[in-house]
């Protein structure tokens, strides 16, 4: 969207600049410190020390640190396709919604953003630790015998993460689902397409920007959500982000930890270009 | 079973390709359509006219299946389509709107319903430049559409609703964004198109020259029925009320009390004088009200003076457009009548006394209301 303001005025200029100024403080400047700190030696127990070593970055091609990637990588497309489609579907039928209702869909997904993120996933705990309200409930009803005892599991991670990303998915496909001229659809039902037909030619064509929206508003942040496998896994997912952690605080292992963000920074960005490559080619947005 | 057959029959001997029969429909508790009848003979082309919100589209939308009537059937090619879907009814639509999809180039738009019948690739190309070319649009395969001006938009959606030769196709005011060169340029080769493919035409304008240049029969609507169904000089000449004499033939509504008529002609007289108008077999008496059709072109007037019958008045309003001067006559009783004449001179001047009079022959009785 090439939306760009001149931005050549006096005042203008002054009027962005603390903008300018907070940018190159807390973003660039930790940024340009993490990849000199990735570059550096560590301390035999705290801190660095001035040589420059590739070191950190091979040490990640160790298979133990491979594995934590690919695991996490696993977990982010889990996560991604089953929040898609439950996300798709279910902006889909909000955006359809009468009005009324649909403003008070939009309530009940915003709700939960006002409570701490962390208090949210402990009553996850609540409902999946074993004899918690769902084995009683579905033992009540008689389709389970036993408990499932899903806390610390790695369903229990997989619907954690959906439990959190969801809301992105479904207001990003809501919102380029209530764009949509129902108009060609009719046109192609006339022109002889089934409900099914028209669907995919049509109306999943036209949404597809919000859909891929919607995946990298999803898969960005799955790679580095580490709480929800903190504690909905126990210890037993370990993805990047725990794998930072733990160097961090636990290991003091600065530099590496530095390494492994910048790797993981690197495939984020990878995913962000890769999307915004589709995004142009496809011209998605071209309409009449 | 036996009530198909008879349909079938029908359509076969009368060719009957649609027929609509008492269809009714409403939103939200407003009645929309009343209960409109048509039949509709194989290649003919019949035109939907009348004012903005009379339930034109909503009879097309209905005969597509876009929308489902809440009485009545439709009947296509002797089969009872009332509650079939759009996708199996052989009926296109060219959208008021256009409705073209704008994620496909126009190749991929117009040969979109050959795709979904899952045509070879080579077919679907040929039968894409064919289309293309009927629209005079050959080599624009690669564009967009908001690539496209309005008219072109337009002629892509005929072309994609013609692509696959369907039955009957339907025509939402499909040259209204054009401009009136390039709208009796596509007029002309619309019905070229439609005598040559032999598809059924149901068309809706505004334009009453565009109703009357193009249709085999037109049908005058009002608040979702029917005023009158007819052939173009049926609705113009032979108006049966006084709406269609007005929205077809722009006519002057005259009203008055019968008085001396006899079997021929049916004379009146108002609180501005009296009028005459031929009889053609209607049964009225006198002392029984009347109410005229006169188009502006056979009002002539002449000055009080010369003792000619007719409705006294005073000049309002002199204009010219379209190779037509117009005057307006305002008349004694606080009506008024237009008079229209070719060329600009006329000797009259707004403020002169005249008396507005015309040949019996050229004028009609109309029913008041339908
Ligand atoms: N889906 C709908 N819901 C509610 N009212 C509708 C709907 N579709 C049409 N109407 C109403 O039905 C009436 C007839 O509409 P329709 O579109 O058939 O008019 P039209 O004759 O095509 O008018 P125009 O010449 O302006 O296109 C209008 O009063 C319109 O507001
Ligand atoms: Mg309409």
């Amino acid at each position: 969207m090439k939306k760009k303001k001149a931005a050549g005025n006096g005042a203008f200029k002054w009027f962005v600049m603390p903008i300018y100024l907070f940018t190159l403080f807390f973003v660039i400047g930790p940024l340009i410190y993490m990849v000199i700190l990735s570059f550096l030696e560590r301390e035999e127990t705290w801190g660095v020390t001035n040589t420059f070593t590739f070191g950190n970055y091979l040490s990640i091609f160790d298979p133990i640190y491979l594995k934590t990637f690919a695991e996490s990588l696993r977990l982010a497309l889990i996560s991604t396709v089953l929040v898609a489609f439950f996300g798709y579907v279910f902006g889909y039928f909000m955006a359809k919604l009468k009005p009324r209702m649909r403003k008070m869909m939009m309530m009940l997904l915003m709700i939960p953003f006002w409570t701490n993120s962390l208090i949210r996933l402990y009553g996850w705990i609540i409902i999946f630790r074993a004899n918690g309200t769902l084995d009683s409930v579905l033992m009540a009803i008689g389709l389970i015998k036993e408990p499932l005892k899903l806390l610390y599991t790695y369903p229990a991670v997989v619907v954690g993460m959906i439990y959190a990303l969801i809301p992105f998915m479904i207001l990003s496909v809501y919102s380029s689902v209530e764009k949509m001229d129902w108009h060609l659809v009719e046109a192609a039902r006339d022109l002889g397409a089934t409900p099914a037909k028209a669907f995919w030619t049509v109306t999943f064509r036209l949404t597809l920007p919000g859909l891929l929206t919607g995946i990298i508003l999803t898969f960005v942040p799955s790679m580095g959500l580490f709480f929800i496998a903190d504690i909905l896994g126990g210890n037993k997912v370990v993805l990047v982000g725990n794998l930072i952690q733990e160097q961090l605080m636990k290991v003091h292992n600065w530099p590496f930890a530095a390494a492994l963000s910048v790797v993981l920074m690197l495939i984020m960005t990878v995913m962000i270009w890769a999307y915004r490559k589709i995004a142009k080619a496809d011209e998605l947005e071209a309409r009449l | 079973m036996r009530n198909k057959t008879s349909l079938e029959r029908l359509a076969e001997v009368e060719d009957v390709i649609l027929r609509l029969e008492n269809i009714k429909k409403s939103f939200d508790g407003v009645t929309v359509l009343n209960g409109i009848d048509l039949d509709v003979k194989r290649g003919e082309f019949i035109t939907l006219l009348g004012s903005s919100g009379c339930g034109k589209t909503t009879t097309l939308r209905i005969i597509g299946g876009l929308e489902t009537a809440d009485e009545g059937r439709v009947i296509l090619e002797g089969v009872d389509v009332t509650n079939e879907e759009p996708n199996k009814r052989n009926v296109n639509t060219v959208f008021q709107n256009y409705a073209l999809f704008p994620h496909m180039n126009v190749e991929q738009n117009v040969g979109y319903s050959l795709k979904i019948r899952r045509r070879s690739k080579e077919d679907i190309k040929k039968a894409v430049s064919d289309a293309l070319q009927m629209v005079q649009l050959e080599g624009y395969e690669k564009r967009m559409p908001n690539e496209l001006s309005g008219g072109q938009r337009q002629r892509i959606a005929i072309a994609r609703a013609i692509v696959n030769e369907p039955k009957v196709l339907l025509l939402d005011e499909p040259l209204g964004a054009l401009d009136l060169k390039l709208r009796r340029q596509m007029q002309i080769e619309l019905k070229r198109l439609q005598k040559r493919l032999g598809i059924t035409f149901i068309y809706i304008t505004h334009d009453q020259e565009e109703a009357l240049n193009m249709s085999d029969r037109i049908a005058v609507m009002r608040n979702g029925v029917f005023e009158q169904l007819g052939t173009a000089s049926d609705v113009y000449d032979r108006p049966r009320t006084s709406y269609v004499a007005e929205f077809v033939g722009s006519a002057n509504i005259i009203r008055g009390t019968a008085q001396g008529s006899d079997e021929n002609t049916v004379r009146f007289v108002n609180s501005c004088g009296t009028g005459e108008v031929s009889r053609n077999g209607a049964a009225i008496k006198d002392g029984e009200d009347v109410v005229t059709a006169v188009r502006s072109e056979h009002i002539d007037l002449c000055s009080p003076e010369s003792g000619a019958k007719g409705l006294r008045g005073t000049v309002k309003e002199k204009s010219f457009s379209g190779g037509m001067l117009r005057i307006e006559v305002g008349l004694e009783d606080g009506t008024s009548v237009v008079s229209s004449r070719h060329g600009i001179n006329a000797d009259w001047v707004p403020g002169d006394a005249v008396i507005a009079s015309w040949d019996p022959e050229k004028a009609v009785l109309v029913d008041l209301e339908g």
